[in-house]
């Protein structure tokens, strides 16, 4: 069974359920992922990303359900699969009583890796998280961005087949985003499996062959970026912003404008086809919005509509 | 099937049990290489200040005025293993407070560890056995020191450093065990006055038990400390084994305490990584 398995998907969950006392954190969530896909779970924070992704690093039991992880059964294989997973959690946990090289050479020691041997790689993931010159640095003084690349760089010592990056770039500036995102997707083109949590809409855009919305400890909808867009929202999106007090007077004049129409506490978003004739059509009904923009439909815009919330709060 | 295998057979395979131990120790072993010549450094004044203030200064006193009060040695030769146990009892638990607290709340290394193949078992028994060797170290010091004070007078003294390690590691286990259920290490000052302090003052380490007030001896035997001493005690003036039954008695409730101490280290670590 596990082989036929192994070979269809390299993650395999059905009903997984993950409770803490009488709060569920993960509710009977399917999910397969596949040898050398980026797969994300997008949704808010509280959505069971983080318990999810802990189930799958093997080091949280869940409670109801069948994973399996390379084929192989957390619950009696726990070591083999960690053996041969990367994971970069969404705290840093790296040694600052270590040099960064040293964080690298000891991580890779408990791999059953030889001293030799974790020189070696510590050595060329130095130089692929652009840390070569901090080698001999301590860790406390790193930039939030470095800290990141070298928990990254140590999640690669094992040479996994599967990293597990759990909200990779929550807390960075953009540049330092943009660093990290160009290192994964230089891993992805290697042929390492990424597996990784957000609630970024961007990042979920940019780095996901395919990804999982959760909401409320449920996966409410799967899919590529661009299928997800298409299924759940339309083309574009002509979003009106109103002064204050406004909004809430223009009933019903709004109605027949759009495909569908959200109401934001401070903007009325209007899903079409075309953005800039909906816009138009609003004007010559008379409105009068502060501001509009005319945008396409955005993986925010699919989470709106499957939650009524947005993402980000 | 279309899994490659050839990343698997280029794997090691994954430490378990002793071995994922000892990876566990060797990462402490590198913490320690940068804090070693102060840690060590202190290890030896801290001896030699006791000794020759209280062994030496005080003990010229003791001496001068009740010549037998401690069955015919000198305060030096009597306080010297008493100080050893005492010592390793504070460093045990010392060392499994902030490194404890370290690994689960502060750096979160044990969890670092948890994500390789390392299970919690072996990252609380590698701590385990880091503390030992710690404790080991501090002791071969201590004992060098008293020799030098000429506070070691039988060859048998070398069995007060396993007897020191032993003190040390019944502390460390419970008292690591306790910490891993701890947010942040507040209460550590209330453990180190309420128990430590007194149990350090009242186990035998600085008079015998006999000269404490006949309702409260008794109590001396819920020490541990008080088996750590009269072990050290026993081993340094050679008269371990003057009471075989005795000595076995110490040694097995301490031996006791260490194991059941790293039985519950074990679980609570395991309750805080695997949750």
């Amino acid at each position: 069974m596990s082989a036929e398995i192994a070979s269809s998907s390299l993650i395999h969950a059905r009903g997984l359920t993950k409770r803490f006392g009488t709060f569920t954190a993960v509710d009977a969530i399917d999910f397969d992922v596949a040898r050398g896909e980026a797969f994300g779970f997008l949704g808010p924070n509280g959505a069971g990303k983080t318990s999810t992704m802990r189930m799958i690093g093997c080091t949280s039991p869940f409670n109801e359900g069948t994973l399996r992880i390379l084929g192989m059964d957390p619950e009696t294989e726990g070591p083999e699969i960690r053996g041969r997973l990367g994971v970069v959690p969404q705290q840093d946990t790296l040694d600052e009583e270590l040099t960064v090289r040293e964080n690298l050479v000891i991580y890779g020691r408990y791999f059953g890796l030889s001293r030799a041997e974790c020189g070696r790689r510590a050595d060329e993931l130095l130089e692929f998280a652009q840390l070569s010159e901090r080698r001999n640095s301590r860790v406390e003084p790193l930039s939030g961005g470095m800290k990141r690349r070298l928990t990254i760089a140590r999640a690669l010592i094992n040479e996994p087949e599967v990293l597990l990056l759990d909200e990779p770039t929550t807390g960075l500036d953009p540049q330092a985003r943009h660093l990290l995102w160009d290192r994964l997707y230089r891993l992805k083109q290697r042929g390492v499996t990424l597996v990784l949590t957000t609630h970024y809409m961007d990042e979920a855009e940019q780095l996901c062959d395919r990804l999982v919305v959760m909401d409320k400890a449920r996966i409410v909808a799967v899919g590529s970026p661009r299928q997800l867009i298409d299924y759940y929202s339309t083309r574009e999106v002509a979003e009106l912003r109103f002064p204050v007090g406004v909004l809430e007077a223009l009933d019903g004049q709004l109605d027949g404008l759009a495909d569908r129409i959200e109401r934001l506490p401070d903007r009325v978003l209007l899903y079409a086809e075309d953005g800039e004739a909906v816009a138009e059509a609003a004007h010559h009904r008379g409105l009068r919005p502060e501001t509009v923009l005319v945008r396409r439909s955005t993986l925010e815009d699919v989470f709106l509509r499957l939650t009524g919330r947005s993402l980000v709060d | 099937m279309s899994t490659p295998t050839r990343d698997l057979e280029a794997r090691p395979a994954v430490p378990s049990g002793f071995r994922a131990a000892a990876r566990v120790f060797e990462h402490r072993a590198y913490q320690y290489r940068r804090a070693f010549r102060g840690s060590l450094f202190g290890s030896f004044v801290n001896p030699a200040l006791f000794l020759t203030a209280m062994g030496l200064g005080l003990g010229g006193y003791v001496n001068a005025n009740s010549p037998d009060a401690f069955g015919g040695v000198s305060y030096l030769l009597f306080l010297a293993p008493g100080l050893l146990a005492g010592s390793a009892m504070q460093q045990g638990i010392f060392e499994a407070t902030f490194p404890v607290m370290y690994g689960l709340v502060w750096r979160r290394i044990f969890h670092a560890m948890y994500a390789t193949p390392i299970g919690p078992r072996a990252v609380a028994l590698g701590t385990l056995a880091w503390i030992a060797f710690r404790l080991g170290l501090v002791a071969i010091i201590f004992t060098f020191v008293a020799w030098a004070f000429g506070a070691v007078t039988s060859p048998l003294a070398i069995l007060g450093i396993p007897a020191a390690i032993l003190t040390g590691l019944a502390f460390a286990g419970p008292m690591g065990a306790y910490m891993a259920t701890q947010r942040t290490p507040d209460k550590f000052s209330a453990i180190f006055r309420w128990v430590i302090t007194p149990l350090f003052l009242f186990s035998g380490t600085f008079f015998p038990i006999e000269s404490l007030p006949g309702a409260l001896q008794p109590i001396a035997w819920l020490s541990p400390l008080f088996h750590g001493v009269e072990l050290t005690r026993g081993a340094t003036l050679g008269t371990l084994l003057d009471d075989p039954f005795r000595a076995v008695a110490h040694l097995a409730i301490l031996v006791g305490l260490v194991a059941v101490g790293g039985i519950l280290f074990v679980r609570n670590i395991r309750a805080k990584l695997a949750a």
